[in-house]
């Protein structure tokens, strides 16, 4: 019954992600004053994407062809460990956030390869970056979810959220630093502005798709459902960490019922604040990049500092 | 004492404490004069927040007063000023390239160590709240300072004078709820003549150096050129 | 009680009546009246306190003790003479066109300003009005040290201000934790009066008040010029109109080196320790030598006497540190003749510069052949700041380095060493000043020496005999912050 219920919340994560990322761009549209494409159009994407032949380049390996293969289920593995709707399932046993950010890198590692694979000098250039920034964004992340977890006192995820649960509402400083931390980095890492556009395909500005600019048909579908994937890992980890209220905690019904309803409220009002971010804030130039991403590491620091100097106990 | 076991009104001092200090974190790595006015205004917000925080928790209704002023004067009247100074001088677009800006941040870390270090004989005798209440405002003294020394421009003095003022005003605040009122309005009082003055200064500097980069005052040394 | 408050309300009102009336030509002499009336209240209190001892108020919101009533009356004095003196100079600046009428105005209300900020600090029973007032004095001077609007003095008025408000903030902080230390005794609303935290100063934190002091000695004496917080002192002396560099150096410094010595009561009551003494004493001592090793290499008259200013209350601040009877008698009376000598040099000096049209010390030459009595004053004030006797600055040096030979003898070399050391550099630049050749068409101008003469006369008094009532003034002082009596 446990497993069961842990399969079908890992299930129900990717089916939802796409549904995420249309909201996003319907928020997006209309705050822009554009007419919005429907709230299922990335899933006709995807499937218009998926029945189509892909085209592969002569010079390809076999490494172009499985990365996709690699990366969708890398991250949906990542999903698996990330308490969606409930905590305290059988997977929650290896829901360590060091372990969800080891999923990250193995499937940016084989993204990037994929990228030089081909020897464009679009895919190079992309990789390049993308690990430049991953190698910034990495230990600030890292660095905002230990001051998560020396609170805590434990990496497992579920444990932390229903520590905080328990606790109730307390207020502290380094959870704050720690937040704003955390947004920081979701925006870099999942390519969103001012960091990446993931709807340009301007050549000097492009991150994430460069990479990708070879892909096509399946395994465009794969890369892009597996980005849709990811940040939606952001957006529950955020929400569930910070404001875990409303997630359940038992396995009844009633409870799975509410615990569903809060994340995708919580969820969608996230999509909302990010979509008036990304319609305010003008996209940087990339080494202004740097900037950014330590500032996010300095208030991670500044998070584990306050964390250390004014919660502790003496 | 962990935070979990305080009241919510402490737990809500140290994270608004925790924000005033990352205010003025801020304001040291700021190149740019409205933004840098813009986190002072900010910094001037958090403390309103405060005053107003503690008035209510403390039942102290004269606090209300003092965070009116405050709100007046920190987060409307003098980034007004500045803003309208540095629109008219048309330096809004300057970048100012800070010297060792690795260096300025590291000091200002080290600086917050140190009002800790500084400090911390109060410690045996009180609540740990109060220490870090009192160090974070210490060290926004000290970064205030810090601001003073490696910005060249009179409006970023002007800012860190003013961010001085504040670091005062949340100890004044936090480790003794408030000082007498006279105290405050003379305080409130000194602070508006401080800004009015400011103003004029701004206007004889620019009349006779034509800039407001305070580097640029150099006539009086020790040295003979 | 009614005559402090009358000592308050006079220099309001001419705050009041200088803003409002139109400019006019005898501003000077109204500004002389103001001084005048406000001197014969203070001598009213003085007989007050001489006959009742302390008198608090009734809402205990100012005090008069014997420490802080003779600190007034030289206050009142020094300020009625500078006026004396100001209404002539400032009439001739106007003349020659370098200030306005309304430049004019502006200066004598921020002449009454700066005298109620003064009066304020010192009537004050709470610390924290007193901090306010001290930053007023600020507020109400910076705009007179750039009265003339040269490059040169709104830079120094620049770094006057920032350096001052900067400095005196760590004053506000240490007030802020003496307040929190007393928090934690009694009740909020007296916890700042002086004479509440005096009666339980035993009862206090030691540890929050050291550190409070430190505070509390680096703000405060940012404004008495200690070195190396002093670097605003001689570029606003400089600058600024001759009669404001003669109040800043015979009455703000004193004022701030009053502040001082009140926190010093409470820490001592508290610490029982000499923690406040030992940083007071090597402040004062680095500043002392400082002062006057600076001496030497001075290019304008006006910085000179500025480093000399910095040289005695470098000082004074020593004298105090030692604490122990003799040495606090020692320190009162050099704060009284270095007020009077001092303020008497900067009118000389003000002539001075107005004969030869400039401040740089080597245009002022043969000032005794151009107007005997301009030159008789400086060299006869020179005299007495060295410490020549008979004048009263070699009295109260004698007393510190007696004071200082007693309690710390290896210091006392140190102490004549800048004795010397001052006195040399004030003669090198004097010397040519006085007697050197007179320059071509140096012309004497129209002064009013009576401020000098004054000045000069009491201080010789003072070194020749202190006369029986001001001793027994000076000893209740003592008394008061020494805890015992002197000789």
């Amino acid at each position: 019954m446990n497993w069961l219920i842990a399969i079908l919340q890992s299930a129900l994560f990717i089916i939802l992600a796409p549904l995420l990322a249309g909201w996003l761009k319907y928020c997006k549209c209309r705050l822009q004053n554009r007419k919005a494409p429907s709230l299922l159009q990335p899933y006709q994407d995807l499937l218009k994407l998926s029945n189509k032949q892909p085209v592969v380049s002569e010079q390809a390996s076999w490494l172009f062809i499985t990365a996709p293969y690699l990366i969708f289920s890398a991250t949906a593995l990542a999903a698996s460990v990330v308490p969606l709707i409930v905590v305290d399932l059988p997977t929650s046993a290896s829901a360590d956030v060091i372990v969800m950010v080891g999923f990250f890198a193995f499937a940016r590692f084989f993204l990037t390869l994929a990228g030089l694979d081909i020897g464009t000098a679009f895919g190079g250039m992309g990789s390049s970056r993308e690990m430049t920034i991953s190698s910034l964004a990495e230990p600030a992340m890292l660095m905002a979810i230990f001051t998560l977890t020396m609170t805590a006192s434990t990496t497992n995820l579920s444990g932390a959220i229903a520590h905080v649960l328990d606790e109730g509402l307390v207020l502290r400083p380094s959870f704050v630093f720690a937040l704003f931390a955390l947004v920081l980095v979701a925006i870099a890492e999942t390519g969103r502005i001012p960091v990446d556009n993931p709807t340009t395909h301007l050549e000097l500005t492009m991150i994430h798709e460069a990479m990708i600019l070879e892909y096509s048909g399946r395994y465009l579908a794969l890369i892009e459902w597996a980005s849709q994937l990811k940040l939606m890992l952001y957006g529950v980890l955020i929400a569930n960490i910070f404001f875990p209220w409303g997630i359940a905690e038992t396995f009844a019904l009633k409870d799975l019922g509410y615990g569903l309803l809060a994340i995708l409220g919580k969820l969608a009002l996230l999509a909302i604040f990010l979509a008036i971010a990304e319609t305010l804030v003008a996209k940087m130039r990339l080494f202004r990049v740097q900037e950014y991403l330590s500032f996010a590491y300095l208030l991670g620091l500044i998070g584990m500092l306050s964390h250390i100097i004014l919660e502790a106990s003496r | 004492m962990n935070i979990g076991q305080t009241d919510f009104y402490t737990q809500a001092i140290l994270s608004l404490a925790a924000l005033v200090g990352l205010t003025s974190f801020l304001m040291l790595g700021q190149s740019r004069l409205l933004r840098l006015i813009f986190v002072f205004a900010l910094q001037g917000f958090l403390l309103t927040l405060t005053t107003s925080l503690a008035a209510y928790s403390l039942g102290n209704p004269h606090l209300y007063i003092s965070a009116a002023l405050t709100l007046l004067l920190k987060v409307i009247f003098i980034p007004w000023m500045l803003r309208r100074e540095v629109l008219q001088m048309n330096i809004h677009r300057d970048i100012q390239t800070l010297k060792n800006k690795t260096m300025i941040m590291l000091g200002g870390a080290s600086l917050m160590v140190f009002s800790y270090y500084v400090l911390h004989p109060i410690v045996q005798n009180t609540a740990p709240v109060m220490l870090n209440a009192l160090a974070v405002s210490l060290s926004v003294v000290l970064l205030g300072m810090l601001l003073m020394i490696s910005h060249r421009q009179a409006v970023a003095h002007v800012v860190g004078f003013m961010s001085i003022e504040n670091g005062l005003f949340f100890a004044a605040i936090v480790a003794t709820k408030g000082m007498p009122m006279v105290v405050e309005l003379g305080i409130a009082f000194d602070v508006l003549v401080a800004a009015v003055l400011f103003g004029i200064f701004f206007l004889h500097i620019r009349s006779s150096i034509d800039s407001l980069d305070v580097d640029l005052l150099n006539r009086l040394n020790e040295i003979e050129k | 009680m009614i005559a402090a408050y009358f000592v308050l309300l006079i220099p309001f009102a001419g705050i009041i009546f200088f803003a409002i009336a139109d400019s006019r030509s005898d501003m000077g002499r109204i500004n002389v009246y103001f001084n005048a009336v406000c001197l014969l209240a203070t001598l009213w209190l003085a007989v007050n306190v001489v006959n009742h001892g302390t008198i608090l108020s009734a809402n205990k919101a100012y005090i008069v003790d014997p420490f802080n009533v003779y600190l007034i009356v030289l206050t009142a004095f020094v300020g009625l003479t500078t006026s004396i003196f100001s209404a002539p100079y400032m009439a001739h600046e106007n003349e020659i066109g370098k200030l306005t009428a309304g430049r004019l105005k502006l200066y004598y209300t921020m002449y009454q300003g700066f005298m109620l900020a003064m009066y304020l600090v010192l009537t004050t029973n709470n610390l924290g009005i007193m901090w306010v007032a001290m930053e007023g004095a600020t507020l109400a001077t910076v705009l007179l040290v750039s009265l003339y609007r040269t490059p040169e003095s709104i830079e120094a008025a620049w770094k006057y201000f920032i350096l001052c408000g900067v400095g005196i903030a760590q004053a506000l902080f240490g007030t802020i934790l003496l307040y929190y230390a007393a928090m934690q005794i009694g009740d909020g609303s007296n916890a700042l009066l002086w004479s509440v935290l005096y009666e339980n100063a035993t009862k206090l934190n030691p540890e929050i008040l050291e550190i409070a002091f430190v505070f509390m000695l680096i703000g405060y004496g940012t404004k008495i010029g200690l070195v190396p917080l002093h670097n605003w002192l001689p570029d606003a002396h400089s600058e600024g109109p001759t009669p404001m560099s003669a109040v800043l150096s015979g009455l703000l410094l004193n004022d701030a080196l009053y502040a001082v010595v009140r926190n010093k009561m409470l820490v001592d009551g508290t610490t029982h320790s000499n923690i406040a003494g030992y940083l007071m004493m090597g402040f004062g001592l680095l500043s002392f030598l400082v002062g006057a090793l600076f001496l030497h290499r001075q290019k304008d008259i006006k910085r000179l006497f500025s480093y000399s200013s910095i040289e005695h209350m470098g000082m004074m601040t020593f004298a105090f540190g030692i604490g122990g009877s003799l040495a606090t008698y020692a320190a009162l009376l050099h704060m009284t003749v270095h007020s009077l000598t001092k303020s008497a040099i900067f009118v000389t000096v003000g002539h001075a510069a107005q004969i030869a049209g400039t401040q740089r010390i080597e245009k002022i030459r043969g000032l005794i052949r151009t107007q005997p009595q301009v030159g008789w004053g400086l060299l006869i004030g020179t005299l007495a700041i060295a410490g020549f006797p008979p004048f009263g600055v070699f009295t109260s040096e004698f007393l510190v380095l007696l004071a200082t030979m007693h309690s710390y003898p290896w210091l006392a070399p140190l102490v004549l060493l800048g004795i010397g050391i001052a006195f040399a550099g004030l003669f090198r630049h004097i010397q040519p000043i006085v007697y050197g050749e007179k320059p071509e068409g140096q012309l004497p101008v129209k002064a009013n020496l009576w401020p000098v003469i004054i000045h000069l006369g009491l201080v010789l008094w003072l070194g020749l005999s202190i006369p029986g009532f001001l001793a027994h003034w000076f000893s209740q002082a003592t008394v008061l912050i020494s805890g015992s009596t002197p000789l």
